[in-house]
């Protein structure tokens, strides 16, 4: 079979499988089905796509026949590959936690609609991969578009006023980022006449430098809002919350990434000269630093991870930041084990709000007690991301700071020391939260003071309703399913690392990307 | 490449309202902002598409060099179409709020005014009723016998615990935990 004819499946298969999902409104089993159905033919084809990929270098199909810089090309190479199946594995493991958690058809108060979760869903995935997959800008900045319109809708689900509130802020901000994204595309196509991202690194090497800053910079700002990095990052702990929990899981897992995927191509492919390096690295510096001092002052286990969410993100920024294959390679690594920790512990802290009615660490004790296996769910991702050795959050902080250390600038060791510093403070907050919520008996919570939980900010939208409810196996068995993949990716780090390098290496110089999609001779 | 005077005024004009108004606490304003921004963009995705020319279709007698560029023109139609899309999505939203909240302004953050008044300065603390469009913000003012649907929830001062006796997890929750292990 000829492997180019895989390539758009990813996004046509979610497409169709949500306007069939839409069509089947009123069986929500049905709905169900195709939902899982779809997204397990995507993994798997990912997967495929991953090894074939791996041997015998980039795919590229030209969308009804037009050669490459005239018609849509999209592109699969190893980093798309990756990102592809990785996605489709923590979009599917979300699928089976909300069918196990009931949001789709029971809800919780009913404030959650019946039929439009699974197509949002598909649809949601559908932009992920679309923009995973895009060889031009435009339609990279539709795979945005589309995955953003489909978040919207997963963000506000039931439109509670917390909802409603979040959702504002949340897409009154990634409007005006998608609006730039765009200004940036036109600027770039009247300076160069094309939106092919092959064809554009050809040509953005020849225009005046102050120009290509110009647009440099236009394109980070687009993408780092949606990568939430430091100056750009203030929306995220305060939207993501407050959506039903495997929602913000996966939206912890992948938005971002997406943003950070953008980041690395435009580091990469379009502007590889190295004059933003030095201003990136700060930016990774403070992403690290403010993120992780925001998640200490949280009481609220769903705000605390989305700031180290933020503050992991500045991990990722610094492999691109330090420009030199190895650094790429360590980011990659690193947003793939980043995409699967994050997403478990979002996935362990449904289950705790399942189980406690309450996410804050003021008013929950005695969880390890009360379901030891939850607790097992959680302890094991929480050392992941603090980077315990020999967990995969480890390798990937090895693999930085090692190409931070071969770069050797002053500023590279400094966002060393950051580094390994805002790997420790990780650990403070999770280990909080694990000696406040798990091990301290239930007895002791009720007027509990001692000097953790001393200046903790509760979440000020948090519902006044306690609801606590047994854990239905399907949330274990997905959570259960999502740190044995945390733990795999440990298990098999160095196979993952190898492809993570050779992605790396296909992404400096960037002559095999043009090569790949113009042919031989490239077309100027 | 030179540029129509007439468009670069009206993309400039657009995107100064349009930053102005999205700058606003009104939501309704903060859409017709992004309504202006999103116009501004599509015209400067015209502007770039370079100076003006015939209809792109190869008939064998128009010289292809007379052509106007095509492609920006599929961008921007492409552009309309999710801003479209968007905007409708935001109409909604809005009016689901203006539902909820009885307000069209946004919502003021506790936490910010947490911060403002930690330092003691009571005065600077926002009164999230003040008057700040010529509407007014309540829309129960406007609309006769309208039900206050902010008064059973009354937003968390500035200071001020959450209550002691609310029930709260398993530490002292009144619902037991059916299927756990640790029930005395």
């Amino acid at each position: 079979m000829n492997n180019v004819l895989l390539v758009p499946l990813p996004v046509l298969l979610p497409l169709i499988g949500a306007a069939l999902s839409l069509l089947f409104y009123r069986r929500p089993r049905l709905q169900r089905l195709i939902t899982l159905a779809v997204l397990g033919v995507v993994l798997v084809i990912g997967v495929y796509l991953l090894f074939a990929v791996n041997e015998n270098g980039p795919l590229v199909m030209n969308v009804g026949g037009w050669a490459a810089p005239y018609g849509i090309s999209l592109v699969v190479d190893r980093l798309s590959a990756l990102m592809v199946s990785v996605s489709a594995a923590v979009l599917l493991a979300v699928l089976v936690f909300a069918v196990g958690q009931g949001l789709a058809d029971e809800g919780e108060d009913n404030d959650t609609p019946v039929s439009i979760y699974y197509p949002a869903y598909l649809v949601l995935g559908a932009g992920v991969f679309n923009a995973f997959i895009a060889g031009d800008l435009f339609n990279l900045y539709v795979g945005f578009e589309i995955l953003l319109v489909a978040s919207y809708v997963l963000l506000t689900l039931g439109g509670t006023e917390a909802r409603i509130r979040a959702g504002i802020t949340y897409i009154v901000v990634s409007l005006l980022s998608s609006l730039l994204f765009l200004a940036s595309i036109a600027m770039l196509y009247g300076a160069t006449g094309t939106v092919n991202i092959a064809q554009l690194s050809e040509r953005i090497g020849d225009l005046p430098v102050e120009l290509q800053t110009l647009l440099h910079v236009m394109l980070l700002v687009a993408f780092g809002i949606k990568a939430a990095v430091f100056p750009l990052s203030f929306w995220l702990p305060d939207s993501y919350p407050t959506a039903p929990a495997p929602v913000t899981a996966v939206f912890a897992g992948l938005l971002t990434k997406v943003g950070v995927y953008a980041i690395i191509r435009a580091e990469t492919i379009l502007f590889p000269s190295p004059e933003l390096n030095n201003a990136l690295m700060v930016v990774a510096l403070l992403t690290m630093v403010i993120g992780i001092l925001g998640a200490i002052a949280q009481a609220d286990i769903k705000r605390m991870l989305s700031f180290t969410l933020v503050s992991h993100i500045g991990y990722m920024v610094l492999g691109v930041a330090l420009g030199t294959a190895a650094g790429v390679a360590a980011a990659i690594f690193y947003t793939v084990h980043h995409i699967i920790v994050q997403t478990t512990l979002f996935l362990a802290t449904g289950l705790i709000e399942r189980k406690a009615g309450t996410t804050s660490v003021n008013s929950v004790g005695g969880l390890l007690k009360a379901s030891p296996l939850m607790g097992v769910l959680f302890f094991v991702p929480a050392l992941n991301l603090g980077g315990i050795p020999p967990f995969s959050g480890f390798l990937g902080k090895l693999g930085l700071l090692e190409a931070a250390s071969d770069v050797g600038t002053p500023l590279a060791y400094t966002l060393i020391a950051a580094g390994v510093v805002v790997s420790l403070l990780t650990l403070y907050p999770l280990a909080r939260t694990w000696n406040l919520a798990f091990w301290r008996s239930r007895d002791e919570a009720k007027d509990y003071e001692g000097f953790l939980t001393e200046n903790l900010k509760d979440d000020p939208y948090a519902g006044e309703k306690v609801r606590t409810r047994p854990l239905p196996k399907l949330m274990i068995g997905a959570t259960a399913a999502m740190v044995a993949l945390g733990v795999a990716l440990t298990v098999f780090a160095g196979p993952l690392y190898d492809v993570a390098t050779r992605a790396g290496d296909d992404l400096q110089g960037t002559e095999r990307y043009i090569t790949s999609i113009l042919g031989p001779e490239g077309v100027r | 490449m030179s540029v129509s005077l007439a468009l670069l005024v009206t993309m400039a004009v657009l995107y100064a309202c349009g930053v102005y108004l999205l700058l606003e606490k009104s939501m309704t304003r903060v859409i017709l902002g992004f309504l202006l921004i999103g116009n501004a963009t599509n015209i400067l995705l015209l502007i770039m598409s370079g100076r003006p020319g015939a209809a792109p279709i190869v008939d064998g007698e128009t010289d292809p060099s007379e052509f106007a560029d095509p492609l920006p023109q599929a961008l921007i139609l492409t552009a309309i179409v999710i801003t479209f899309a968007v905007s409708a999505f935001l109409m909604a939203l809005v009016y689901r709020s203006w539902r909820l909240a009885r307000e069209d302004v946004l919502v003021v953050d506790p936490d910010d005014v947490n911060l403002l008044t930690s330092g003691g300065a009571e005065s600077e603390t926002p009164v999230a009723d003040e008057d700040d469009t010529e509407f007014g913000t309540r829309a129960d003012a406007a609309v006769e016998g309208a039900v206050d649907l902010d008064a059973p929830t009354t937003a968390a001062q500035p200071g001020e615990k959450m209550p002691e006796d609310q029930p709260m997890g398993p530490g002292g929750a009144p619902h037991p935990v059916r299927d756990g292990g640790g029930e005395k």
